[in-house]
């Protein structure tokens, strides 16, 4: 294990790291539902949506690959759900990031904590279907 | 209305939450609910997967500029997140089995308990002297910058908070809110850490918390473009314009007037969900 002084120091490096990743995650995510946005609304903006009755979303706006697939295929729906999904996936990175730092530090029990946390995100993203 | 006008309002309506709610501390996310329930007619599910995605914006957004401050306590974040993470899945699966009116009445309550949090005193109280058994082992004891230099500070209560960090990712699974209020009472009060990093801390784990639950209310179809557009881009220009704001902005005054508003809509809440409106 490394002396305190050093792990505050490594800590240090990584919360600055984290930060940075947070930043990008969100700015990139925003920029991605503004894009998907504003086709939405010139496609549909004329249309009356109704959310008063809960119908849910269809399969390509609900499933992972098929959020990717619409969004590639310019479906504006698809890429406001793209963006969504890197906002999602921000957190989960900085997740991943927390276990290589850790890693580095040596510090095993947080590197299992971590390594636990990510294991239950990954189950809610991946696992847990209908 | 149409979607281009729809959109617009639902745009400015969240600006506005994101903005109170970061100069409050209370979080945007709180009053997209009742804002798109009440004042939209949105269906409480399509209600709570765009506030549940706004939650995660707002959070990383926020504790992106936090973390590079030194206050937030990493190893307690990321030892409570095994507690919220868990919470937050459970309760995203509870959520299907619980009826709107429910959801309703219980959203009600927790905007009562998180207006009545808001105004309770915040001075920081002294953090425990002896070292804990627990803490020590999870290597949790830290330093914050306080004045001067760094303060060094013992963490107690860990299993008591573990528990409690439990029952707010439960809360925000279930209502798709970040369950801040919650989340500070369990580092402030039981681990007595220093306000201002139980406040930084919880920020920072209230992503990863609606990030659990985000994915299975996406597979149910909860997360609609259309709606959680507007919504997510305005709460997260509307907190980010309220951090910029937030020093040197007198919050008391604002902080009542959140209250109050939040109570209003604690109670039409409750009542449109006794009453089955919701």
């Amino acid at each position: 294990m490394v002396g305190a002084v050093n792990q505050k120091e490594l800590d240090k490096r990584a919360e600055i790291v984290i930060g940075i990743l947070l930043r990008t995650g969100v700015l990139v995510s925003a920029a991605v539902v503004l894009f998907g946005g504003v086709l939405y609304l010139i496609d549909s903006g004329a249309q009356h949506p109704d959310y008063r009755a809960f119908r849910g979303e269809p399969a390509t706006l609900r499933q992972i690959s098929q959020i990717f697939r619409s969004a590639l295929a310019g479906d504006p729906a698809g890429i406001i759900q793209c963006g969504l999904l890197i906002l999602v996936a921000t957190p989960v990175a900085r997740v991943i990031f927390s276990v290589w730092a850790f890693l580095r530090e040596r510090d095993w029990m947080y590197v299992s904590v971590t390594l636990l946390v990510l294991a239950l995100l990954l189950y809610g993203l991946l696992a847990a279907h209908s | 209305m149409g979607t281009l006008e729809l959109s617009l309002l639902l745009w400015v309506g969240s600006l506005a939450a994101g903005l109170l709610g970061s100069l409050t501390g209370l979080g945007g996310g709180v009053v997209i609910v009742p804002l798109l329930t009440l004042a939209f007619g949105v269906d409480i599910r399509y209600a709570i997967g765009a506030s549940l995605i706004s939650v995660i914006a707002t959070s990383s957004g926020a504790a992106a500029a936090y973390v590079r401050e030194g206050y937030s306590n990493i190893r307690v974040g990321m030892f409570l997140e095994i507690a919220t993470t868990l919470g937050a899945l459970a309760g995203a699966f509870i959520a299907v089995y619980l009826h709107g009116h429910w959801i309703a009445v219980v959203f009600g309550v927790v905007l009562i308990y998180s207006a009545y949090i808001s105004f309770a005193a915040r001075a920081d109280r002294e953090s425990a002297d002896a070292t804990d058994r627990i803490a020590t082992f999870l290597r949790m004891d830290s330093t914050y910058p306080s004045g001067g230099g760094m303060k060094a500070y013992h963490v107690r209560g860990v299993p008591g908070g573990f528990g409690l960090m439990f029952v707010a990712g439960l809360l925000s699974g279930i209502l798709g809110i970040g369950s801040g209020a919650v989340k500070v009472l369990a580092m402030d009060r039981i681990m007595r850490l220093p306000f201002k990093v139980s406040t930084t801390t919880s920020n920072f784990m209230i992503g990863v918390t609606a990030a659990a639950s985000a994915g299975i209310y996406l597979d149910r179809g909860y997360v609609d473009p259309g709606l959680a557009m507007p919504v997510v881009l305005g709460v997260l220009l509307g907190s980010l314009a309220g951090s910029r704001i937030l020093s040197g902005a007198r919050t008391r005054v604002l902080r009542l007037v959140f209250a109050i508003v939040i109570g209003s809509l604690a109670v039409e809440m409750i009542y449109n969900g006794i009453t089955g409106r919701i």
